[in-house]
């Protein structure tokens, strides 16, 4: 049986190998993998193959945006190239992953920058590390009136949402609220989301 | 197995595989402690771990010198209650980032731990706060063997027109004394001898004479790593505030 562990054959090596790959990506481990690799393997045309071919395209093809670091296939992404997007506003996030996030809940239809992480003393993060300068640079360029700051309600997410504030004098700088999730329970918060939603009120 | 039960402060976190995170708090009886907590980069507990954020603390592990793990219960965040406050933000961070640089592992401080706390209930409280922090600083260096003694000057014995502080000694020099050595000297601006006004810039200078004895007393025993940029950006925030 491959996997790790098992005894590995020249008839399982690639099997082995594959195995051995999956189990690195997140939300897997070694069984989990194993499961995985096994399933491909028995839906081969409809799974294994398509999913092969696509991982060759993206791995051939995928890319930062040269303007707001978000991935796609091309050097600018859709968002940067639709004039539609051009509203006057930036909305800056952490990652890649949070202007999905944002971009699946379809509440904004401007741009968007990627810093690609946040200012952090732990890991000795320093602004240089992120991509500030072009965020400065592009408010300039593309006639930006309000940069919204949609970093994570953490020491660090805000220590550099204050950092990017002190470098835009001139520009309207908002950030997201903070509060209550939707069908959140206030039992269940903790008391910092109680205290943010407390200052956050607004007239009802 | 060892168990022990404390209370402490998050000083950081880092993930640990994809939903654990290694979490390192400021204790009074266990000092600067690290260890595993199990959930502790997921959504329920991520949260909870921020820094500053005090816990009641539960450490296992089967040898001492083990990592063990923690079992925490939240007492109190602060990070919350300081997110819109540049000042208080740029503080907490200096704080706890300081905190985890120069501390040394499992050594119990129970006075700077009072002191931490204490500095910490301060937070968001901009007029006292800056000058709290100076204090904080030399009370951190005096704890970790490396105090100031600002009371007379080193060399004629006198407590008067005291402007400078040896950087061989830690303590003050008067200007009479310093005579054609000044410029070898660190500055001794009177806040940081617990006179004149506490404004940001004289509290901003105080804390580049501490600051340099943190650097190139404390951190120089410790490999020689630079001093974390967040005390930098506090130290920037309250010249700012002159």
């Amino acid at each position: 049986m491959p996997g790790r562990g098992a005894g590995m054959s020249e008839d399982t090596r690639d099997i082995e190998a594959l195995i051995d790959l999956m189990a690195r990506l997140p939300g897997l481990g070694p069984r989990s993998a194993r499961r995985a690799v096994l399933h491909l393997i028995k839906k081969r045309r409809q799974q294994l193959i398509p999913l092969a071919e696509t991982l060759a395209r993206v791995g051939a093809t995928a890319r930062e945006c040269v303007t707001c670091g978000n991935i796609g296939t091309a050097d600018q992404c859709d968002i940067c190239r639709s004039e539609k997007r051009a509203n006057g506003q930036i909305c800056v996030v952490e990652d890649v992953a949070d202007l999905w996030a944002m971009e699946r809940g379809q509440a904004f239809r401007g741009r968007y920058h990627v810093l690609g992480g946040t200012l952090s003393a732990l890991d000795a993060v320093g602004p240089e590390d992120l991509r500030i300068p072009q965020l400065v640079a592009r408010i300039a360029d593309e006639g930006v009136g309000e940069i919204i700051l949609a970093l994570p309600a953490t020491v660090d997410g805000q220590t550099t949402a204050h950092y990017i504030a002190d470098q835009l004098p001139g520009v309207t700088v908002t950030s997201l609220a903070q509060g209550v999730p939707m069908g959140g329970e206030l039992d269940y918060l903790d008391d910092g989301t109680i205290t943010a939603a407390f200052k956050a009120r607004r007239a009802f | 197995m060892i168990e022990w039960r404390d209370e402490g402060a998050v000083l950081a976190v880092r993930t640990h595989g994809e939903t654990a995170a290694i979490v390192e708090v400021f204790t009074p009886s266990h000092g600067r402690h690290a260890g595993v907590v199990r959930g502790g980069a997921g959504r329920r507990l991520g949260p909870l771990l921020q820094p500053g954020a005090q816990l009641d603390l539960r450490w296992a592990a089967r040898l001492d010198d083990h990592l063990g793990a923690y079992t925490i219960e939240p007492l109190r965040s602060r990070a919350a209650l300081v997110m819109g406050d540049r000042l208080a933000l740029a503080g907490l961070a200096a704080v706890c980032a300081l905190l985890a640089h120069v501390l040394p592992e499992r050594e119990p401080h129970p006075t700077l731990y009072a002191r931490t706390m204490a500095l910490l209930d301060l937070l968001g409280q901009a007029e006292v706060w800056p000058l709290a922090y100076l204090q904080w600083e030399v009370a951190l260096l005096d704890e970790l063997g490396f105090g100031l003694d600002l009371s007379a000057c080193a060399v004629s014995g006198t407590n008067e027109d005291l402007c400078y502080v040896s950087p061989r000694s830690g303590r003050a020099v008067s200007r009479q004394s310093a005579g054609a050595w000044a410029d070898r000297l660190l500055p001794l601006p009177p806040v940081l001898a617990g006179q004149g006004e506490a404004t940001g810039a004289e509290i901003a200078r105080a804390l580049g004479t501490t600051g340099w004895f943190i650097e190139h007393r404390l951190v120089k025993g410790l490999g020689d790593r630079p001093l974390p940029a967040a005390r930098a950006r506090l130290v920037e925030a309250i010249a700012r505030q002159a």
